[in-house]
């Protein structure tokens, strides 16, 4: 009789990092359907070519760094960051904007600090951001939701805009984050009527989208995927602060809260970004400080800085600053008067 | 005096320097002697660092003595019995990169040592005796010898002497006390790997140090 | 009503206890050979006091207690020892240790009990020493002498006992069954434990998923003055250090004892064999063992005699080979598994589980860590349990140290969590065990370079000293000399000197070459 001996607990808890990672891929279901409804499958291409480079890059890289690959690709955070990443891509963004995003996060943020679990900077937002520096343009050309006039690609256009991006003729629109950025002497409800594209709150579609990412967010909370922590923590202070700020929507007005809460990134973020265990704080109080300063983060760079969107720059400077909030919140020892020294 | 210093600007801020540099070297000067530390002599500190077994592999006739010669500049690698620990924690002290072991002194033991003496075959010769450097063997001259085995530190230095080669060096045997679990494997290997990955293992001592970089 | 406190993190794993419980306890019966290590509880090993071919009776102590921290081992029931030897003993390591093995020769044959006499009025030194002659050691898992927690500590006085019939790990109702059926001898042994520690008060805890055993306990606590504390259930509050939180809401300072605060916790199989030894006068000889899991067939509480080896056990209990990879002594959270199903039940063992391989998979490997921080929510000790992995991985034995591992308790909670199937608790009892032995090694380094050192100077000193008696003969033998010779010859002090300066030459000489 050949028995184990293996070291307790034998007991295993339901959870595992495949099924976890599976599990967040599901909540960006909703999401990434209301964002096909409203500006077509470009969303949707980049999410397959996205993920299909993510994986092929994840292999080479385990291939050089001599790591199991079949084991290490089971736990699926390649096609997570790739779909994350695709996700802030504007739709119908060509190939290449795509393998560099790509390469950026999977090599640049993951690989050359160590793989899965040792990157100290969420990857997804690593290869936004280096897009965004690099190709300004095509990062900040959205297309048109549905509802303002345009009509939408086809799944075929939308497959030319990728991998013939010479011979596609994009069709784009400001956000409603530049419109209200680039508003000069408008009050916002004259804004709001001038405008199309700023739909009922906070840009035509872009709140529905924003909508079904808290759903799919909240989904995950109810799976105890992650901790409500940093999410109330970072929707909190956002709404503290643009509540704080707002005039009732003069034209200096930089938005209402509801503005704030549904425009661009926010709901993404808060439930997609930033709970990345990774990079984030470790401690649940630590998390709460995390999210609060990225809401905080979000809200300072949109108002005063030159970018209309702010997610991604916002959770890069506080993954520097989580070991800090660590360092800070750790929890006293069962029997201990103190905290334990870092 | 100000006038003449307005006048050679260059030679004033040369005078400055010098004395600036007056200044501080005496008061560094002061500070030595006022504030000397009489903390442990390094030579203290690395003996404490060493496995005192005194087993003379390092081509010195005890622990201490070796702990003077590193002082002196000799290399921390030649203590076996504290092996790449021991290195490490040498180089910690004296602020140093850890080399490796210089094998020309011999191995790393796998498992700690102790002498054994047959003690029917024993002679009586007290030769062992004089060769234990931590006075670990009990006997006198016609009597047979034996070793207090908690006192034996391992070193070997007795088994030579011996004219009738009866010790033996056994190793220390697992007790149900100081049996514990060891570390996990870096790297379980998986029963499901595909061919790339047969050296995984091998790669694991490596990329494993490399992670610890990484991630501090 | 007392209030209840809570303790941080906690885990509620799925309880698995109704599979044990549908039957009473049934007796295992007599076996073959009873194995019974001198080794059973924490502390030095007994000395055995017979040799192979005497025949014992039961309840006849085999082996003596070794000091203070020792129990005796006691003939669980009348036959011939077979042997004194090595055998192989429930330890994770799988080693064995010595044993003395026992024939039964079936006759059951007694030895005459020895009641304590009026116990309630009874010196609470005489009681702690009948305790310990009845070989009682913990009987919750640790096995810790029970006597040595009875023994008074100057300056220290106990204000609470704790009975601890929380049984928090999954799958184990040897203690439920216990107090179910035995709820009365539960309650005597605690009014004796409480009278040995000087009347404090006495809290019986237990987990709000045992209501007939909470029933039939407060049923036999009526008028004794012992209180029954029910508390939710979450695991690992039969943690001695989280039970004294939840019922006082107090913590046991890091590296001090609950005694130290003025706590005293045992478990309810250690008050009902207490009783058992008091009142009936019968030493500690057999246990209530749970043997489940979905690889047996009739899972229930055994009242097994020490030393049965499993394998009889697990015939009794319908175990089916084919379908168990491993054999747990102890509950899924913090049991060990045991190599060879030939090791006997020890004093300490609550529970035998035989799962099958769907019910406990084989570990998978381990994935990366992701900083989740599952297991820092989980860890009822407040630790960060992600910190200590990545450094016990780099064995950073002084990070170890500053985070606390030794705050540890190994419950599992943090591995049960873990999405990467980290083997947390092992990594952390190999860099306890490492850290140990490193401190040991230190200690023994310094025994040996003073011993070293204390040599040198008596080298030297003889040396010295021979030196010197040597100097002092050639000096007398002069002198004789002189005096002989001294009158006719007139003294030549350059002739002197220079016999003088090879004298010493000849002696440091001689000194050199003895060196």
């Amino acid at each position: 009789m050949a028995l184990l001996r293996v070291t307790s607990p034998h007991a295993h808890g339901a959870q595992d990092t495949t099924q976890v990672m599976q599990s967040v891929l599901l909540a960006t279901l909703p999401g990434v359907a209301v964002m096909t409804w409203f500006f077509g499958p470009g969303t949707l291409v980049n999410i397959l070519f996205g993920s299909m480079v993510a994986v092929a890059m994840e292999t080479v890289a385990l291939a050089l760094r001599r790591r199991p690959i079949l084991r290490t690709l089971d736990d699926h955070s390649a096609v997570v960051t790739a779909s994350l990443l695709c996700i802030s891509l504007p739709p119908y963004s060509p190939w290449w904007l795509i393998v560099i995003g790509m390469g950026s996060a999977i090599w640049l943020a993951k690989h050359f600090y160590g793989g899965l679990g040792y990157n100290p900077f969420n990857p997804a937002m690593v290869g936004y951001v280096v897009l965004l520096i690099s190709f300004p343009v095509q990062m900040t050309s959205w297309a048109p939701p549905r509802g303002t006039g345009a009509e939408l690609p086809s799944f075929l256009e939308a497959l030319r805009a990728c991998f013939a991006p010479q011979t596609y003729d994009a069709v784009t629109m400001a956000t409603a984050l530049d419109v209200v950025k680039q508003n000069s002497g408008l009050t916002l409800e004259a804004l709001w009527r001038e405008s199309p594209q700023l739909g009922r709150w906070a840009g035509a579609g872009w709140e529905w989208v924003s909508l079904a990412f808290l759903a799919g967010g909240l989904w995950m909370l109810k799976k105890r995927l992650f901790t409500w922590h940093a999410p109330v923590g970072m929707l909190l202070s956002i709404t503290l602060l643009s509540a704080l700020f707002y005039d009732e929507g003069s034209s200096a007005s930089k938005g209402s809260p509801l503005f704030h809460l549904l425009g661009g990134a926010t709901l993404f973020g808060a439930f997609f970004i930033i709970t990345d265990p990774v990079s984030s704080a470790v401690s649940n109080r630590g998390r709460l400080v995390y999210g609060a300063l990225i809401g905080a983060l979000v809200y300072i760079i949109r108002v005063a800085g030159n970018y209309p969107d702010a997610v991604a720059f916002a959770v890069l400077i506080m993954n520097f600053a989580a070991p800090f909030i660590d360092h800070y919140t750790q929890p006293r020892t069962y029997g201990h008067r103190v905290r334990p020294p870092t | 005096m100000l006038a003449w210093l307005e006048q050679f600007p260059l030679l004033a801020a040369g005078l400055a320097m010098l004395g600036l540099g007056g200044v501080f070297g005496a008061l560094l000067g002061f500070a030595a002697v006022r504030f000397r530390s009489e903390g442990n002599p390094i030579a203290d500190q690395i003996n404490a660092l060493l496995p005192q077994t005194q087993c003379g592999q390092c081509g010195y006739p005890g622990c201490r003595p070796y702990a003077e010669a590193i002082v002196n500049g000799e290399a921390i690698n030649k203590c076996p019995p504290g092996g790449e620990a021991g290195i490490q924690a040498l180089a910690d002290l004296l602020d140093v990169e850890p080399i490796p072991l210089d094998d020309e002194h011999g191995e790393e033991a796998v498992a700690k040592t102790v002498a054994y003496i047959r003690e029917d075959e024993c002679i009586g010769c007290t030769k062992c005796i004089q060769a234990c450097p931590v006075d670990a063997i009990l006997g006198a001259a016609k009597q047979m010898h034996t070793v207090i085995a908690s006192e034996c530190t391992g070193c070997d230095l007795c088994v030579e002497p011996c004219p009738v080669d009866c010790i033996d060096m056994l190793p220390v045997e697992t007790t149900l006390r100081s049996w514990h679990w060891p570390l996990p494997p870096a790297d379980r290997s998986p029963a499901d790997i595909i061919a790339s990955d047969c050296d995984v293992n091998q790669a694991v001592a490596t990329s494993h140090s490399q992670d610890r970089d990484q991630a501090a | 009503m007392r209030r209840i406190h809570d303790f941080h993190g906690g885990i509620h794993p799925a309880e698995h206890k109704s599979d044990s419980m549908a039957q009473p306890i049934q007796p295992a019966g007599v076996p073959d050979v009873l194995v019974l290590p001198t080794g059973q509880h924490i502390g030095n090993s007994a000395l055995p006091t017979v040799a192979p071919g005497q025949r014992v009776l039961g309840g006849e102590e085999i082996a003596e207690a070794d000091g203070a921290l020792s129990v005796p081992c006691h003939a669980p029931t009348s036959g011939t020892v077979l042997a004194v030897e090595d055998r192989p003993v429930p330890h994770p390591s799988g080693l064995s240790a010595l044993c003395i093995v026992l024939q039964p020769d079936g006759r059951d044959e007694w030895a005459e009990p020895r009641p304590f006499a009026n116990p309630m009025n009874a010196d609470p030194l005489l009681l702690t020493q009948h305790i310990q002659q009845a070989g009682i050691a913990g009987m919750g898992g640790a096995g810790f002498p029970t006597a040595v927690k009875l023994s008074p500590r100057p300056g220290k006085p106990i204000q609470t006992l704790i009975i601890n019939g929380t049984e928090c790990e999954p799958y184990i109702t040897a203690d439920d069954s216990l107090m179910r059926e035995r709820a009365a001898a539960v309650i005597s042994g605690s009014l004796i434990l409480a009278h040995v520690l000087g009347n404090p008060t006495v809290l019986l805890g237990i987990e709000d998923n045992k209501p007939e055993a909470i029933a039939a306990l407060k049923d036999a606590a009526t008028g004794s003055g012992v209180e029954i504390v029910v508390f939710p259930t979450k695991y690992p509050s039969g943690g001695e250090k989280q039970l004294i939180e939840i019922l006082l809401g107090a913590q046991v300072p890091s590296g001090a004892l609950p005694a130290d605060i003025g706590v005293v916790c045992q478990n309810v199989g250690t008050a009902a064999a207490v009783h058992h030894a008091v009142v009936n006068g019968r030493p500690l000889v057999s246990r209530i063992t749970t043997v489940t899991g979905e690889a047996v067939s009739r899972p229930g509480n055994y009242e097994v005699l020490l030393g049965t080896p499993i394998r009889h056990l697990l015939a009794l209990a319908g175990y089916d080979a084919s379908v168990n990879q491993r054999l747990v002594m102890g509950g899924p959270m913090m049991g060990f598994t045991v190599s060879d199903p030939d090791c006997p039940i020890i004093k300490t063992s609550n529970c035998l589980l035989l799962p099958t391989e769907a019910e406990l998979p084989t570990p998978p490997p381990p994935q990366a860590c992701i900083r989740c921080g599952l297991c820092a929510e989980a860890c009822p000790a407040s630790l960060l349990p992600q910190q200590l992995f990545w450094y016990s991985r780099g064995r950073d034995h002084e990070r170890l140290e500053a985070h606390n591992l030794f705050d540890c308790i190994e419950c599992g909670a943090c591995a049960y969590v873990c999405p990467s199937h980290i083997p947390l608790v092992q990594y952390y009892r190999a860099s306890k065990a490492e850290i140990i032995a490193q401190r040991q090694d230190a200690e023994r380094a310094e025994h040996a370079r003073q011993r070293f050192e204390a040599r040198q100077e008596r080298i030297e000193r003889q040396a010295r000293e021979k030196a010197e008696r040597r100097e002092a003969r050639k000096r007398a033998a002069e002198a004789k000399a002189t005096a002989a010779t001294g009158d006719d010859k007139d003294s030549d002090p350059i002739q002197a000197a220079i016999e003088r300066a090879q004298a010493r030459k000849a002696a440091l000489a001689d000194a050199g070459s003895k060196d």
